[in-house]
């Protein structure tokens, strides 16, 4: 199966001469009936459409809204427009409420993490889809089973591990982790991408000479380029809006990440009560994740879709 | 190839298989000698107990609490997800008008634009979505009571995650919510994928559009419904519902318990109680839920597979 757009339907000329390019085909076996079902089904599928799409938006739509409101008219009327657009807030939010801290730290542990597991993840997928060798099979299931183990097992000693390494509250220390949990999911999608690949090129490029570190590099990895982003877009994501890890792994407040400073921050707005800021907040952490996705729509749908379709 | 061949695996397999066995597969396998310990995890010091920690479970009532919310998550989730996604990604992709001469079978006009829409949530973090509800559920100045309000539902305005009762429904709407779109856009590329004259071969013999969905859209989509199922039933297991019970509902866990989960709970024993041995315990009965909830997934749902 591909994970290709819906191809839209061919538009048809409105009337005249459109039913000679389906020659015949009696598309309407019972045309009165037949007919009617479609205007029906049309209107309905339409409208239920509309309600879940507005669903998805008022949501987004509210705290948009709402992070440029004073804190007065929030708790007032939650769906009147902002008397006037009160940028200080997210002013606020960007600085005393460290988001800037906390959207660079982010930065450094998902770049970080992202170019880690994009390597390793390649090189170990490289060698188990190519190569035979004894245990090639046992260390690939290895790999796969961690993507259905709960997580939060392995976090409680994981804990007392990456303490134990000093690497607890660091962000290399997280960076290391992030790689760690992603590769199930990265050699396993690389692996069968890799397995796709003729192999007369990397042959071809041997015979020539090259090593095998150096048919890798030059060779297959600039060929896998495709699986590559595909598999990228989905660990950016993943990574980005990781919650679960750096909530056990980061206690320290000045490492924290973008997902764990929101939720820290709520939690203090209890008693200082600055809740146009952290909604302001929100939709900072919210917007540039939304923009990037309506602009590489089509490689963003396709990255997080492509594992569970093949 | 033969030609350094084995220098060059161990070469290659060495960084990311160590990272891995380390982070990973000791501390797994760590946890479940654990379970048989005392282990606390503020001292070094711990000694072996048998199976205390096991008989401590069977007898902990908030476990079977937390065990009912994540079965419930485990079961009802993904049907809800699932049967909503097929429902949409259907509407979309065959429930357009008929023109006259077009296609047998059409989407709706805009498609495109409504999975664009749909899918935003998928993008978000759980924890900026479960944040943003949070505040959207809030009794008074929230934005769902807000509208039954201005609806005229004055006497309508539930306490949503401050009633035990609601709590937990609440939690799982959000986490519906954010993971509709994903599996509309799913089943619309499967869909997509479909040729259109088993449509039209279906149409010719007056067959009706729910006919077709359940005797050929469904058939012919069940490997990846039967994926996106165990998939969604894993994450209503994890990570997702540990973030949205963690920073949704009070305690973190709710009223009365209302709305813990496994997986908060192995949190809350190893890291707030201080009682690490019990946390893997529980851990590994969560480890137990989640093989088997796969394993009854992809038993329940084999069936021959069908090539198009």
């Amino acid at each position: 199966m591909k994970t290709t757009e819906t191809p839209a339907p061919a538009p048809v000329p409105a009337d005249s001469g459109a039913g000679v390019s389906r020659a015949g085909f009696p598309a309407d076996g019972k045309p009165g009936g037949r007919k009617r079902e479609g205007e029906v089904l049309n209107v309905f599928s339409h409208g239920i459409l509309v309600i879940w799409a507005i669903m998805v938006v008022m949501p987004l739509v509210w705290a948009v809204m709402t992070s440029f409101k004073d804190d007065g008219s929030i708790f007032g009327s939650p769906w009147s427009l902002p008397d006037r657009l009160h940028f200080e807030n997210w002013a606020r939010a960007w600085s005393d409420a460290h988001m800037s801290d906390y959207f660079l730290n982010t930065v450094l542990v998902v770049g970080g993490s992202l170019v880690g597991t994009l390597v390793l993840g390649s090189m170990a997928a490289y060698v188990l889809a190519r190569f035979e060798f004894p245990g090639n099979r046992f260390i690939y299931y290895l790999f796969i089973g961690g993507m259905s183990f709960p997580i939060m097992l392995a976090l409680v000693p994981l804990f007392y591990v990456v303490n134990n390494m000093g690497l607890l509250n660091t962000i290399h220390g997280l960076i290391l982790v992030y790689i760690a949990y992603s590769l199930p999911f990265t050699v396993f999608f690389l692996t069968a991408f890799f397995r796709t690949l003729p192999t007369t090129v990397a042959e071809a490029a041997f015979v020539d000479g090259a090593s095998h570190t150096r048919t890798f590099f030059q060779i297959m990895l600039p060929m896998a380029k495709p699986g590559l982003i595909s598999v990228g877009i989905f660990n950016f994501l993943g990574q980005w809006n990781q919650y679960m890890l750096p909530t056990v792994l980061n206690t320290d407040p000045d490492k924290h990440v973008l997902t764990q400073g929101l939720v820290q921050l709520a939690v203090s707005q209890g008693y200082k009560g600055d809740w146009s800021g952290l909604f302001a907040g929100l939709v900072m952490a919210m917007l540039p994740v939304l923009a990037a996705y309506i602009v590489f729509q089509r490689q963003v749908v396709q990255g997080l879709t492509a594992g569970a379709l093949k | 190839m033969q030609h350094g061949k084995y220098r060059f695996i161990v070469g290659f397999l060495a960084a990311p298989l160590g990272l891995y066995a380390l982070l990973v597969i000791w501390p797994f396998i760590q946890s479940i000698y654990y379970s048989f310990t005392d282990w606390t995890g503020l001292s070094p010091d711990f000694a072996m107990v048998g199976f205390d920690n096991y008989q401590r479970m069977f007898d902990d009532e908030i476990f079977w609490k937390s065990l009912r919310h994540s079965l419930l998550f485990a079961l009802l989730l993904p049907l809800v997800t699932i049967g909503l996604a097929l429902f949409f990604a259907f509407m979309i992709n065959v429930g357009g008008r008929h023109r006259r001469g077009g296609p047998a079978i059409s989407g709706v006009r805009g498609s495109s634009f409504y999975k664009i829409v749909y899918f935003f949530p998928q993008v978000l973090s759980i924890a900026i979505v479960a944040l943003l509800f949070a505040f959207a559920y809030n009794p008074d100045s929230g934005a769902i009571n807000s509208v039954l309000r201005g609806i005229g539902l004055d006497g309508v305005q539930p306490l949503w995650l401050g009633d035990p009762n609601l709590a937990l429904w609440c939690v799982m709407a959000v986490l519906v919510w954010s993971t509709v779109g994903f599996f509309v856009v799913l089943f619309s590329a499967g869909m997509a994928s479909i040729p259109a004259d088993l449509y039209e071969a279906a149409l010719l013999d007056g067959a009706g559009r729910f006919t077709t969905f359940f005797r050929i859209t469904l058939p012919l989509l069940w490997d990846t419904v039967q994926s996106g199922w165990v998939y969604m039933g894993i994450l209503a297991l994890g990570a997702e519902s540990f973030a949205v019970v963690q920073i949704m509902t009070t305690g973190p866990g709710g009223p009365d318990y209302s709305t813990t989960v496994m997986v908060l709970y192995v949190y809350q024993k190893a890291f707030r109680d201080g009682q690490a041995a019990y946390a893997t315990t529980i851990g590994v009965a969560l480890l137990v839920v989640t093989l088997a909830f796969a394993a009854v997934v992809m038993r329940l749902g084999r069936r021959e597979r069908l090539e198009f």
